[in-house]
């Protein structure tokens, strides 16, 4: 299905009536229409999107959008605005009890991914915060749920509590508790069944854990792909419960998620984590107005750039700069750079995050990775002499190198041309910027 | 109308226990499409665009998908003016028919393709978490019911503990499982599962893979090769690719569809955890913007609980009372009509 992001919408709308010059009453509730459709496309609950429309046509009808030259621009400002206050602005933190250690029940219907978020928040624990979690096993129903938490624990090295699936989870999550206390936790993770919010004896289940471990967090896991019943679920969760955050799950998809703006809007209560992936390391902190944009289609800028800038090891880069603008760059260097915007993640994924990358133009473009392990395979097919002198570079030495990696000679033509043309480019960009003050970050994407 | 009454006439003949659990499974979807509907006849007395728009938002909120929504909304907008209605009561035989025009694709084959004289292989697909071990699980014991010998292959070998799952279900309805260790290529898996099938003599094989999101190409591609394992060892199979939807997915379920079709050939859907959700509206959706049947729907957590999927019945169980609701008007018309004779 061809969801066009918000900006293209209404870049349509505005287009078609740009020839009459000003924006009148009736343009914008044309504009409001997109905005509505689009929001509903998007997943966002009809409820949600009628309240909100309503605020944005208010600001929009006011001075700000009509007196604007460019009120198709003005009009998302607006809507991006009002859709990242109403995400809760800020990002929110996961609560930690005065007195270890602080109980986090995870709740939400099935396959929501509540055992590998329980996995996964563990690790964000452990790795950011430097905290010790045990993780409590209590989905008794679903077959070879507990094994599959035991297996996260292996994989991560990390304590899982559990009594099988004969033993109540009432009981479970307080042996959970008091073992944790014995063993000095800072965490208890309690991974419970998924169950339908319309399930009256599995919910009073969740009243009772609720009750016996008296838990600082109640997280509810949704998958970001849920579509309007995402209110409902996330209405009777609250009221039965008292939810205190939200965990977003497989955002990694292709849906815009608009469940994170319905669900939000409901419970009022933040939304903590973004589920990235299917490894234990994919948990991201959620940011609110990133959420805005992808929900409009306007791609995620700033998810980018940090992912840049945590995986990109700053000494390395800035001494990698320095071979640039000297312009000795080897062949050692540009492999080492390659491996730095490879450990950011697939490609495809990084380019899905550039703005206007889900254009039209850009849908068809499947980034082949297998053509970087190409390019990889024939600088590591050079020996360590001709990686660190390109100019070495002959007839014989390049039959050899494209034996090695099982390309063509052209192929290793191309490399060596490209590679040098970069160089020389560097050479331009160092002269051109030597007046200027020095640039101040480090990264600079290779030439791919 | 014409369409209902057929339908009435279809039920009241037909064995009344899989219409019950379809009737209790539904009950949500149609409390809440049903209420809202008659709130809205209620509400607006005339048509006007406050009318259509409130309509909009009561198909949209049952996720019956805004392309779907759009279309039926214009054509009706056509029919008003046509017609010249203006009072709401009007519409509201007008909107039963469009909606049972988009959903009639009479001819479509819901059943499954279940091979006479050789063995009959499945594959399921979907993305994560929208309950394919479980569908195989409920299958094998239906299976298992009708006395056909059946082997598991679990081939997702990716999320932790899946392949217990599989087993676990594989104990209770008394089914052989057969596996690799997790990570393992899925592919590898079918290739054994083929052959320890053939050999055990199974009527059926259902084969379990990894969920997987649809935009990761290279998760997909391994999929293709899945199924190109199981069509080279047995040339017409797999005879039957079903893609696993969450009743409870919005939009999304719609891309899913797509790409999946697309790498896998998908020949049906099946559409779980349609109990829990007031939004069986996607089915709607489905039938309309796709080509693909939807042919076992999970109406509950036990094993009992997946039917083979009625398209008329789920359209009766939907729209029950505003047929009732219809037909009695046609009893009271005719009642008048003898009265004035």
């Amino acid at each position: 299905m061809a969801f066009e992001g918000l900006a293209e919408r209404l870049q349509a709308t505005f287009d078609k009536m740009k020839s009459r010059g000003k924006v009148s009453e009736s343009d914008v509730k044309e504009m409001m229409r997109e905005v509505r459709l689009a929001l509903l496309e998007a997943d966002v609950n009809f409820k949600v999107v009628k309240k909100f429309v309503n605020a944005v046509k208010e600001r929009a009808v006011g001075q700000e959008v009509m007196k604007s030259l460019t009120p198709g621009q003005q009009v998302i400002k607006v809507v991006n605005e009002e859709l990242t206050a109403l995400m809760g602005g800020e990002q929110s933190k996961i609560a930690q009890a005065q007195k270890p250690p602080t109980v986090v029940m995870m709740v939400g219907l099935q396959g929501a991914g509540k055992t590998t978020t329980t996995a996964k928040v563990a690790n964000f624990l452990r790795k950011n915060n430097n905290r010790s979690p045990l993780m409590a096993a209590a989905d008794i129903y679903r077959p070879a749920a507990i094994d599959q938490l035991h297996t996260l624990g292996k994989q991560l090295d990390m304590p899982v509590f559990s009594l099988g699936d004969k033993e109540k989870p009432v009981e479970i999550a307080k042996g959970a508790v008091a073992q944790a206390k014995e063993d000095h936790q800072d965490y208890v993770l309690i991974d419970t069944a998924g169950r339908l919010h319309v399930d009256e004896e599995l919910m009073g289940e969740l009243q009772d854990i609720k009750e016996a471990v008296n838990p600082d967090e109640i997280l509810l896991v949704v998958d970001a792909m849920t579509g309007q019943d995402a209110v409902n679920v996330a209405e009777s969760f609250n009221e039965q419960l008292g939810l205190t955050g939200v965990v977003l799950t497989k955002l990694d998809g292709d849906t815009r998620g608009g469940a994170a703006l319905s669900v939000k809007s409901v419970t009022n209560t933040p939304i903590k984590f973004a589920g990235m992936g299917e490894k234990v390391d994919q948990l991201e902190p959620f940011h609110p107005e990133r959420m805005a944009s992808r929900i409009l289609g306007m791609g995620d800028v700033l998810s980018l750039i940090e992912k840049a800038q945590t995986n990109v090891d700053e000494e390395r880069a800035k001494e990698l700069e320095k071979k640039m603008r000297s312009a000795d760059l080897t062949f050692d260097d540009f492999l080492e750079q390659l491996e730095q915007v490879r450990s950011m993640g697939p490609l495809d994924e990084l380019l899905a995050m550039i703005p206007g990358a889900n254009k039209k133009a850009m849908k068809n473009i499947q980034i082949d990775e297998s053509q970087i392990g190409r390019v990889e395979a024939i600088v590591r097919s050079m020996t360590a002499y001709e990686k660190q002198n390109p100019s070495v570079m002959n007839a014989s030495r390049k039959r050899r190198i494209a034996k090695g990696s099982g390309t063509t000679i052209q192929d290793v033509n191309r490399l060596l041309k490209q590679f040098e043309d970069m160089k020389k480019m560097m050479k331009q960009m160092t002269s051109m910027q030597k007046g200027k003050k020095k640039g101040k970050g480090g990264f600079q994407l290779p030439f791919m | 109308m014409g369409f209902f009454k057929k339908l009435k006439n279809k039920f009241t003949t037909q064995t009344e226990t899989v219409t019950e659990k379809f009737k209790e499974g539904l009950t949500k979807t149609r409390d809440s499409f049903v209420g809202r509907m008659n709130e809205l006849f209620a509400q607006y007395r005339t048509v006007d665009e406050d009318f259509f728009e409130e309509l909009e938002e009561i198909l949209i909120g049952a996720d019956v998908g805004v392309s779907t929504v759009m279309e039926l909304i214009d054509e009706l907008k056509d029919e008003v003016k046509l017609r010249n209605i203006k009072d709401s009561k009007d519409i509201a035989p007008v909107i039963s028919e469009k909606l049972a025009e988009k959903l009639d694709k009479s001819g479509e084959d819901t059943k499954l393709n279940m091979q006479d004289n050789q063995m009959t292989v499945i594959l399921f697909v979907g993305v994560n978490g929208v309950g394919k071990t479980t569908t195989i699980g409920k299958m094998a014991h239906s299976f298992k019911q009708e006395g056909k010998r059946v082997v598991m292959a679990a081939g997702d070998t990716f999320r932790a503990g899946a392949i217990e799952q599989l087993e676990i279900w594989g104990e209770r309805v008394g089914v052989d499982v057969v596996k690799q260790q997790e990570g393992s290529d899925p592919a590898a898996v079918m290739y054994d599962a083929i052959q320890s099938a053939r050999a055990k003599k199974a009527d059926v094989l259902l084969c379990d893979t990894a969920g997987r999101l649809q935009n990761k190409v290279n998760l997909m591609k391994e999929l293709e090769k899945v199924k190109r394992v199981i069509s080279r060892e047995i040339p017409n199979a797999p005879h039957e690719v079903l893609l696993v939807l969450d009743a409870t997915t919005g939009q999304n379920a719609m891309t899913q569809a797509k790409t999946f079709g697309e790498a896998t050939d998908v020949t049906g859907i099946v559409l779980t955890k349609l109990d829990g959700t007031a939004k069986g509206g996607i089915v709607l959706a489905i039938r309309n913007e796709l080509n693909i049947p939807v042919k076992l729907v999970g109406l509950g957590e036990g094993m009992d609980d997946l039917q083979p999927f009625d398209a008329d019945q789920f359209v009766y169980g939907l729209f029950k009372e505003l047929v009732e609701a219809e037909t009695g008007e046609d009893a009271e018309e005719e009642a008048d009509n003898s009265s004035v004779r």
